[in-house]
């Protein structure tokens, strides 16, 4: 025998075990002697646990199915798993910047036996740490002080919220204008209000919605951010605030249903203004679409040579279900050939601006090997397609910018569905939008 | 002991601003206020140095725009420990920043601070006048142009800005008015929930005073200011543009 080992534990085995009946004797039955089982200490995941919606945390058992799951991940080194096994090991989540970078996307949770859910995780570790006074990244914190003084993040003033309506070219009424009730009131939430390549989704919007004779209006300069980014980066506050004006302000009118362009918008009305006494019937715009396709097809006049892909958000797929009115259509689209991306639907990908991530761009790429937006156009071109279709307001900027620093802008369009649809029925040129 | 912070609402003018059919006085009706920014960076010096020595930090204001509570909540919700709010019959008036003065001097004789902090400009104190009168009145030193302090011994240790990417660092004995420039870091974030939690559990201190006679400027006229001089943003490929650029130069004979 090698003189250089030695017997650390004895190895005790019984002969036979017999346990409730069933005979389990055999070599792989043995009892080792006593470990330490707690080499870490449990202090800073019970820290996390401790905060009321983060108890799950605690539940995490290491099997590591989380990962590669991962849209951080996959450009970093991230994951539930990784940030209890950090936790273990005397990093505290509240200090690190991996309090910023999870995405809320969900895909962790949707393969987690544990059901350990950082969607509710984050927001209450990120609202722990600004409570207890910690630094917030500046990118952040602008967002969240625009979103308190202006009603929206981008620090856009109020009244000029519905400047985008007079260059539609169609009727877009204004409920503090018209003063009826309305059928449809369209939420049409920041980014398609301000934003320009938002706007061009609108404008499309509107166009549809004229040519489906929808009896619809917008809250225009009265709406205020859905609020529900802001919530998730850790501003529940701030959520409820927007929340209460909201509601006073739709308890004003008269409509039937709310039809929102964002998807944020949509997870927020659905879970979370019912909580503050705001009920409504939400639905997306595609949802909408999709319903009114025998009336849309008809109109779906103009082929469009496109070879496209689509993207499924995660707070309209994973968060709220709706896979098939985006890919409805898009079928319906005349001439354009549909390829789906490796990871879609319940495993889709992420664009990285979901949870407070459109406010951290910059400081989330300094933690990641490339933006989450860049993985995704990459994947987009890797299908052969020109087109990369989008059908929420964060992503066609994301991915707009994306496809120019991966350089493969000429290759890529990114489009809404609204801006492909409004094509496909003449409403709109191929670069007006 | 107390550190006094001066902070004062100013017009946003994130949202365009438009003159009252008086022509005398912006449309108060659309106008929303925000803190003044300066004064953001004095209460986030004075958190600073109160977090450091353990002083108590009181913010003080006049509320001119009768929104003033969001500012001084906020200001609680940061730490601050008291607030203050001076009230009176200012609808419709701008205050001079001597009038300014002489109401706020009372509270701080009052407080007996060590330090009194104070943005080193505003809106309508560009020539930022409050802290050096603030300073004169009650006849303390003072530091304007501030970006950064510290309490050592007994004494006042500023640095300020001088010209040129220049800075200097003077010893001022207590009490002192500093006008700050920048605090040493970014102004905190406050949490909504934490300035909702304040607005519920804590109050803020009311004082009636009454505008000195004399100190309120009489606007005569007010209007935006007229174009002066015309912008054009060149458009089209680096080469054109490049062409453009020439053909200007030419016509102006630069060239
Ligand atoms: S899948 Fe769930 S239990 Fe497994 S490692 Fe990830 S968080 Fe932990
Ligand atoms: S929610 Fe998404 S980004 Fe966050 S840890 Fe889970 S998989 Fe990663």
């Amino acid at each position: 025998m090698d003189p250089s080992l030695k017997k650390v534990a004895e190895v005790w085995e019984r002969e036979t075990a017999i346990v409730e009946g069933m005979d389990i004797s055999g070599p792989w039955n043995r009892m080792f002697g006593q470990r330490v089982i707690w080499d870490y200490s449990p202090d800073l995941i019970e820290e996390i646990a401790q905060l009321p919606g983060a108890e799950s945390f605690a539940w995490c058992y290491q099997c590591g199915k989380c990962v590669p799951v991962c849209p951080v991940d996959v450009v970093g080194d991230y994951g539930p798993r990784k940030l209890y096994r950090r936790a273990q090991t005397g990093i505290n989540l509240l200090d690190s910047p991996d309090l910023w970078l999870c995405t809320t996307c969900a895909n962790c949770l949707r393969v987690c036996p544990k059901l350990v859910d950082m969607v509710q995780i984050m927001p209450a570790a990120r609202e722990h740490a600004m409570l207890t006074g910690r630094a917030i990244p500046a990118e952040l914190q602008e967002a969240l002080e625009n979103t308190a003084i202006y009603g929206n993040p981008l620090g856009q003033p109020a009244r000029k919220r519905e400047a985008w309506v007079k260059d539609a070219g169609v009727p877009v009424p204004i409920l503090h204008q018209i003063q009826r009730p309305v059928e449809w009131l369209w939420w049409v939430e920041c980014y398609p209000s301000y934003h320009p390549r938002g706007i061009d989704a609108s404008i499309a919007l509107a166009r549809i919605f004229n040519a489906l004779g929808l009896d619809f209006a917008i809250l225009g300069r009265e709406e205020k951010c859905a609020g529900d980014s802001q919530r998730l980066a850790g501003e529940r506050g701030l959520f409820e605030m927007l929340a209460e004006e909201n509601i006073r302000t739709l308890a004003k009118y008269e409509f039937r249903h709310i039809v929102v362009t964002d998807p944020h918008a949509l997870n927020a009305f659905r879970k979370h203004y019912p909580k503050l006494g705001g009920q409504y019937d939400v639905w997306h715009y595609t949802t909408l679409l999709a319903r009114e396709l025998p009336k849309l097809q008809p109109l779906l006049t103009k082929s469009l040579p496109y070879r496209v892909t689509f993207h499924d958000p995660c707070y309209l797929g994973r968060h709220n279900g709706e896979y098939d009115a985006p890919r409805q259509l898009i079928q319906a689209l005349p001439g354009v050939e549909f390829v789906e991306m490796l990871r879609c639907r319940e495993n889709s990908y992420c664009c990285g601006g979901g949870g407070g991530g459109m406010w951290l761009d910059s400081f989330a790429a300094g933690h990641q090997r490339r933006r989450l937006s860049e993985e995704r156009v990459l994947e987009a071109v890797s299908t052969g397609a020109d087109t990369l279709v989008v059908c929420c307001p964060y992503e066609v900027s994301r991915f707009e910018d994306a496809a120019k620093s991966t350089g493969v802008e000429g290759r890529l369009r990114v489009r809404d569905i609204a801006e492909l649809l409004a094509e496909a029925m003449g409403l709109i040129g191929e670069d007006a939008a | 002991m107390t550190i006094v912070v001066v902070m004062e609402q100013v017009p946003d003018v994130v949202e365009e601003l438009a003159i009252a059919p008086s022509g005398t006085d912006l449309d108060r009706d659309a106008v929303s206020y925000v803190l003044n920014e300066y004064d953001d960076h004095a209460l986030e010096e004075a958190l600073l140095l109160a977090e450091a020595s353990g002083d108590e930090v009181v913010a003080v204001g006049i509320d001119t725009t009768g929104e003033l509570d969001q500012t001084l909540y906020t200001a609680l919700a940061k730490g601050a420990r008291r607030a203050i709010k001076l009230t009176g019959d200012f609808e419709g008036t701008w205050l001079s920043t001597r009038a300014a003065a002489r109401l706020l001097v009372p509270v701080i004789q009052e407080l007996g601070p060590r330090l009194v902090l104070t943005g080193v400009q505003a809106p309508d104190d560009l020539d930022g006048q409050l802290a050096p009168t603030l300073a004169a009145l009650l006849g303390w030193p003072h530091a304007s142009v501030v970006i950064g302090s510290e309490l050592v011994d007994g004494v006042v240790q500023v640095r300020k800005e001088l010209w040129g990417g220049i800075t200097m660092t003077l010893e001022l004995e207590l009490p002192a008015v500093l006008g700050v420039q920048a605090a040493r870091q970014a102004p905190r974030y406050v949490p909504i929930s934490r300035v909702r939690q304040v607005m519920r559990e804590a109050s803020i201190e009311t004082r009636e005073v009454e505008a000195p006679d004399g100190l309120v400027p009489a606007v005569t006229t007010l209007r935006v200011p007229e174009q002066a001089g015309r912008a054009e943003i060149l458009t089209g490929s680096p080469a054109e543009i490049a062409d453009r650029i020439i053909e200007l130069l030419r016509a102006r004979g630069l060239l």
